[in-house]
């Protein structure tokens, strides 16, 4: 639930923002489908092409999700092999067709967010290629990591300390540090928390060429700066529940379990999932069915939106609606779970147990007991709560 | 004693007109924190009018520029109910006024605003608390925040937490004790005051007899917190750290966790907590019975 606020791009994504900024790159085609590949195959002047699945986690090579092709016909071919392909429990909807590159050396480069030091943080290394997990476990002193200054940024003089410290040989310092500048332009104008190149690498005839890259983006910021950042959102790939509580503003994960939660405040409702899922373990091991969080704040019609997102989880067989006035208040609380009931009438048939204290307790209460709904069933606590919506989801 | 607040603290509120400024400012007042005034550089020179915990009418200058605010009204604490795309600004200018304490509320702050002004407040005067909490609280003094003033009173436990609503939901479990001040640092990737400085404070305030840390998932910031406490801390802590059943962040680049050195999950941190002396509590109200019985044993 921690990634909720970053947007991570795919790897066509991040080439053509990579492109957007001047940073070099090489000819690449989004592909959905094998025609498709073909002609970006041919696109790209009809030689030595590689098949690239577009999938947001690693390994893909080893998987067999990277592929050469040496025509459009073959690129064809490939791309039949590798979309639909399940890499990692991620499945391939499309494809990059690549223009083949001559590789001379590999390098590594990333700056991101460091959360402990409250600054970013430039690694960058010589060895690049390979899983930079492993390079820093077991050669770290091939890491080079350099701390940047929010203010000051990556300028010429820190683009001239990574390459130092990455120790790149004589004549290449200064085409990298002129690519790493360019590669922080990237960083700060999207507002990233993660710019990543592996590998970076010098071409036979000496360029030097962002081959694969990672970027991950700030959704506060988009939100805030980035109306474009929008489009690049993988909206088919994400759960048909998950789409619409986004489209009513509301933050919901959905998760493999029968007791629908909806709470407020992420730290809450997080631990309303844990108290949920020790109380299961009581009653048949059900578990939580969702994550879904309605703020701070949140009035009578956002509950109701929330409430209709988690009935609508065919899966759910109870509700377990935790709440903590603190800004929100529960008459407001109270109000939603009375109208959304209304409006499903006949529909609604899984019980809700409801736990409200804080901000204007007394009249939340009230209101549900003057409704009177053979559905919902009031709990005095958290725990209490949580055992109560456990067994209703065991029956 | 308290932390960083008290009943002397004289409080303005950046963003005092708007719809969430003027709501939280009633209830501050409320609770009888010195609210003495606010600033809109667009509103400069009206007033507002609010009612004290009395039920007195008050009337609130609205100031220009928070250095005229400082003059003006002795404040040393700013609350920021600015919206996200003006905060770094609104906090940059209190930074600059050199305001002693400064408590951004602000939901949805970009992450890159944060780190300039965390950046731009080193070697300055001011301490940031936030962004993206609800604030800070000493029960029966003062308020710089969002959280409720009613759930208790005060006493001797100390809190911090990454959490709004968990704040509020610890100090209901232990409403009969009460606290000495409660924290809410905000869950932000980058935040002014982290559960080190909070405990660092609590371990200096003599009133403060013992302190329940409350940490979620992400990032290391417990894990660094169960370090400190075994150097620093001498007064009991409990911690509850929230996420232990969600599921694994959708992570793409591998680079966070080499920085972090740590897996953020919630055992990882429960395990280092514990391993440095601390009883964490598996729910709240567990939790809660841990803080019971240590401040029965002091």
């Amino acid at each position: 639930m921690e990634g909720r606020s970053r947007v991570d791009l795919f790897e066509y994504q991040a080439r053509d923002i990579f492109e957007k900024h001047g940073v070099p790159v090489l000819g690449g085609v989004v592909a959905t489908t094998p025609e498709e590949a073909r002609a970006g195959a041919e696109k790209l002047g009809g030689g030595t092409v590689v098949v690239k699945a577009q999938v947001k986690t690693g390994g893909r090579g080893k998987a067999g999700g990277v592929k050469l092709a040496h025509s459009p016909a073959e690129a064809e071919e490939k791309a039949t092999e590798i979309l639909g392909m399940d890499i990692k429990g991620h499945t391939v909807h499309r494809v990059m067709i690549a223009q083949g590159a001559k590789i001379a050396e590999e390098f590594y480069f990333s700056v991101l967010l460091d959360r402990a030091n409250r600054n970013y943080l430039a690694m960058c290394s010589v060895e690049g290629g390979m899983e930079i997990e492993q390079l820093a476990v077991e050669r770290p002193e091939a890491l080079a990591r350099v701390a940047v200054d929010p203010i000051v940024g990556i300028d010429e003089d820190k683009a001239r300390e990574i390459v130092d410290a990455a120790n790149f040989a004589e004549e290449l310092k200064a085409p990298v540090a002129d690519v790493i500048q360019k590669l922080w332009t990237v960083f700060t104008a999207e507002d990233a928390t993660l710019v990543e190149v592996n590998p970076l690498v010098r071409t036979e005839d000496g360029s030097i060429v962002a081959l694969d890259g990672k970027v991950s983006l700030d959704e506060n910021a988009s939100e805030v700066r980035h109306p474009d950042h929008e489009a690049l959102e993988d909206k088919e790939s994400a759960d048909p529940l998950e789409a619409k509580a986004k489209a009513n503003g509301l933050n919901y994960v959905k998760l493999d379990g029968e007791v629908g939660i909806i709470g407020n405040g992420a730290g809450l409702v997080m631990s309303t999932l844990d108290v949920v899922a020790y109380a299961g373990e009581e009653h048949g091991g059900v578990k939580p069915a969702n994550f879904l969080d309605i703020g701070g704040g949140a009035n009578a019609q956002v509950m109701a939106n929330g409430l209709d997102v988690i009935l609508n989880d065919p899966q759910v067989k109870s509700v377990f609606v935790n709440v903590f006035g603190g800004i929100t208040a529960c008459d407001e609380v109270a109000k939603g779970i009375v109208g959304a009931l209304e409006i499903l009438g006949d529909e609604a048939t899984k019980p809700l147990v409801v736990r409200l204290d804080g901000n204007n307790v007394d009249l939340g209460r009230a209101i549900l007991r003057e409704a009177n709904h053979p559905l919902v069933t009031l709990a005095e606590t958290m725990d209490g709560g949580a055992a109560k919506a456990a067994e209703l989801a065991h029956l | 004693m308290s932390i960083y607040l008290n009943k002397d603290s004289k409080i303005i509120v950046q963003g005092i007109t708007g719809g969430m400024g003027a709501k939280h400012t009633a209830l501050m007042l409320d609770s009888g924190a010195q609210i003495v005034g606010g600033v809109n550089a667009r509103k400069a020179g009206t007033t507002v009018a609010h009612k004290d915990h009395e039920g007195n009418d008050v009337t609130l200058p609205v100031f220009g520029t928070v250095k005229e605010a400082m003059a003006e009204t002795g404040a040393n604490v700013s609350v920021l109910f600015v919206p996200p795309a003006f905060t770094k600004d609104a906090a940059i200018e209190a930074v600059d006024a050199e305001m002693p304490l400064i408590v951004v509320i602000t939901e949805g702050v970009p992450v890159q605003d944060s780190a300039e002004v965390f950046a731009y407040l080193q070697g300055k005067k001011t301490r940031m608390i936030g962004p993206n909490c609800p604030g800070i609280i000493t029960p029966g003094e003062s308020l710089a925040g969002i959280t409720p003033h009613t759930i208790t009173g005060k006493g001797p436990i100390g809190l911090v937490s990454k959490s709004g609503t968990l704040t509020y939901q610890m100090m209901y479990e232990l409403k009969d004790l009460g606290f000495s001040t409660a924290i809410g640092i905000g869950g932000d990737p980058v935040i002014g005051t982290t559960h080190i400085d909070a405990l660092e404070a609590f371990e200096n305030d003599p009133e403060t007899k013992a302190i329940v840390m409350i940490g979620e998932i992400g990032g290391d910031a417990e894990e660094r917190a169960a370090a400190y406490i075994a150097e620093h801390v001498t007064k009991p802590v409990v911690g509850y750290v929230a996420g232990f059943t969600a599921p694994e962040g959708k992570t793409m680049g591998h680079a966070g966790a080499i920085v972090s050195g740590s897996a953020g999950t919630a055992q990882a941190k429960k395990e280092a907590l514990e391993a440095v002396g601390v009883k964490v509590g598996k729910t709240p109200s567990e939790t809660a019975e841990l803080m019971r019985e240590i401040l029965q044993s002091l």
